[in-house]
């Protein structure tokens, strides 16, 4: 990363929440802090759905930042997740996303674990013929990947490196925890799994999660068909934390809606000619369009009409991340409501009529501020605080994302 | 087995399909489905596991239509441009009138900076009848891409 010497070092920052530095998007040495601190740290890492690993032996891989994780159902039912590093070399223990095995054997040199990630045999321990082999005082216990705490919580794999501190339903607080009770509510079933790469700091898509404001401006898809208003009802949560936030957009009112006369956004020669896949089948009991849930620091559950995901981000050096999208379906869907799911697919994803955007605007940022480290952004909607509120014209819940982070980050 | 007629004019449908993505001619792509068709974009991976959803999932024409209007007058993305590369079309299946075909692809993409990525690579798995006017038309395509990554956005179909 290139450095001027004009740089503020990491822990200048501006007093409250409504400025956000330039740097903290650019600069290596807070990324490296952050996996440390951050990915390494106490927050809670989304890792993967509990339907992902159904029976004993199966396993998913995944990643905490940079760090690469193995998920795993054990004889006991459990699902435990540890490091994915061979104590000996440090090799991958697994090579592929998924799969099911009795144990686990490094390629490498052999060594092996079991379900759990506790090293059970070295091979060659003892040499060959009386020659070589590992000293008489290894101990296999004191050797393994690191382990992380697990939680499952409506069927989402969560974990962290921390061995204490608060629970992942506390840390998420009851209001948003009930917004992603109502989604997951029942048995779901993947439907699709697709990975879309963004040119962008990882925290600058996490805040496009987060940020209410913009979605109606920068989607003209969204505006055009009232999918999702501001002058529609509806409104933002953020726990005390800032850690969780909840978004929501009831369906439109009748009647014609002038807020938007005149702005880009409002296109309304744009007419389609096959909107059936507009025709949202009402699945949950009340009148909420779409909901956005996220996790600090990189989880999204989505539910835009029908079309149900989950969203991992994993950071991938300054300025790139992976964003990994699994669609959702229930398994008792009917064929008419699956049918809409996967028509209603256009709206997100790489390709979404409205989340297409969204992958191109982090880059946006990302090369805008290429000589920006002096300056810093405007967070400014709504106020200074992160509190929620009954309207979705603020920035409550991105000024909640960076007092998550600061306080992880101890800045 | 297939006559080579119809072979040279499956492998014409798909270069004058590929063509009119390529040189910006949007709005004629979706005149080489039926009115009723599937097209599909989705990984060699989902279609293996059996994964219905797909990154672009029309069940008509005139979804791609709305989906030309919609990268036309509504989305937002940076001007790029594709470069299809095409494989000879294997012929899979042919009964009553409709023919299965297998087409390798490859996409180049060019950004307005000039930066060029192969930007997917896959195979077209088409199910193809001719239509009223006796021309071959896609009844089904699905875009199968051997990687499951896609590069910021996809925004032009593949």
């Amino acid at each position: 990363m290139d450095q001027s010497p004009h740089d503020p070092p990491l822990g200048s920052w501006p007093l409250g929440l409504t400025r956000v530095p330039f740097w903290v998007y650019r600069d290596a040495d807070a990324a490296r802090d952050e996996q440390t601190r951050i990915f390494e740290g106490p927050s809670w890492h989304f890792l993967c759905l509990d339907i992902d690993v159904p029976e004993t032996g199966d396993y998913r891989t995944t990643a905490m930042g940079a760090m690469p994780v193995v998920v795993v159902r054990t004889e006991t039912g459990e699902i435990v997740a540890f490091e994915n590093r061979c104590a000996h070399r440090g090799s991958l223990i697994c090579l592929d996303d998924s799969g099911s095995v009795k144990d686990f054997q490094c390629v490498y040199h052999a060594w092996r674990y079991d379900l759990r990630g506790n090293l059970t045999s070295v091979a060659f321990r003892r040499g060959v013929n009386g020659q070589g082999g590992m000293p008489d005082d290894f101990r296999m216990d004191a050797h393994g990947p690191r382990k992380l705490r697990t939680a499952v919580l409506c069927g989402l794999v969560f974990g962290t490196l921390a061995t204490d501190g608060p629970d992942l339903e506390s840390t998420i607080g009851p209001a948003v925890l009930a917004r992603m009770q109502r989604v997951l509510h029942k048995k779901i079933e993947v439907i699709g799994r697709f990975t879309q790469q963004l040119p962008c700091n990882w925290k600058l898509y996490m805040e496009n999660v987060r940020d209410t404001y913009h979605a109606s401006l920068l989607h003209t898809f969204f505006t055009t068909f009232q999918i999702t208003r501001l002058s529609q009802g509806g409104g933002v949560m953020v726990g005390e934390n800032g850690v969780a936030h909840a978004s929501t957009t009831l369906a439109a009112a009748k009647g014609p809606d002038d807020s938007y006369a005149g702005m880009r956004a409002d296109n309304r020669g744009f007419q389609l000619r096959d909107p059936s896949f507009l025709n949202a089948v009402h699945e949950f009991d009340d009148t909420i369009n779409l909901q956005i849930v996220s996790v600090f620091p990189g989880f999204i559950l989505q539910q835009i009409h029908n079309a149900l995901a989950v969203r991992q981000i994993v950071p991938r050096g300054v300025d790139s991340m992976d964003l990994h999208w699994t669609y959702l379906g229930f398994a008792d869907d009917t064929p008419d409501l699956r049918a809409m799911r996967l028509k209603q697919g256009n709206l997100a994803g790489p390709a979404g009529f409205v989340s297409m955007e969204d992958g191109a605007v982090g880059g946006f940022v990302q090369r805008g501020i290429a000589a920006a480290n002096g300056q810093a952004a405007v967070v400014e909607m709504g106020g200074a605080t992160a509190e929620g509120a009954e309207t979705r014209a603020t920035e409550a819940s991105v000024r909640g994302f960076w007092k998550a982070w600061r306080t992880e980050m101890g800045v | 087995m297939t006559s080579d007629r119809a072979l040279l004019e499956i492998a014409a449908l798909n270069g004058a399909c590929a063509a009119a993505l390529d040189s910006g001619r949007l709005e004629d792509w979706p005149g080489f489905f039926l009115d009723t068709c599937l097209y599909k974009i989705t990984t060699v991976d989902n279609l293996a596991r059996g994964y219905q959803a797909g990154l672009i999932y029309a069940d008509s024409r005139s979804m791609l239509e709305d989906r030309i209007a919609a990268l036309r007058q509504a989305n937002i993305y940076e001007r790029q441009r594709y470069r299809h590369i095409l494989g000879m079309p294997a012929i899979v299946e042919e009964a009553d009138g409709s023919v299965a075909a297998e087409t390798s692809f490859v996409v180049v993409r060019t950004m307005r900076d000039g930066q060029m990525t192969i930007f997917a690579a896959g195979v077209y798995l088409d199910k193809l009848r001719r239509s009223g006017a006796g021309a071959w038309r896609y009844a089904e395509r699905i875009v199968a891409c051997d990687s499951q990554r896609i590069d910021t956005l996809l925004a032009i179909p593949l």
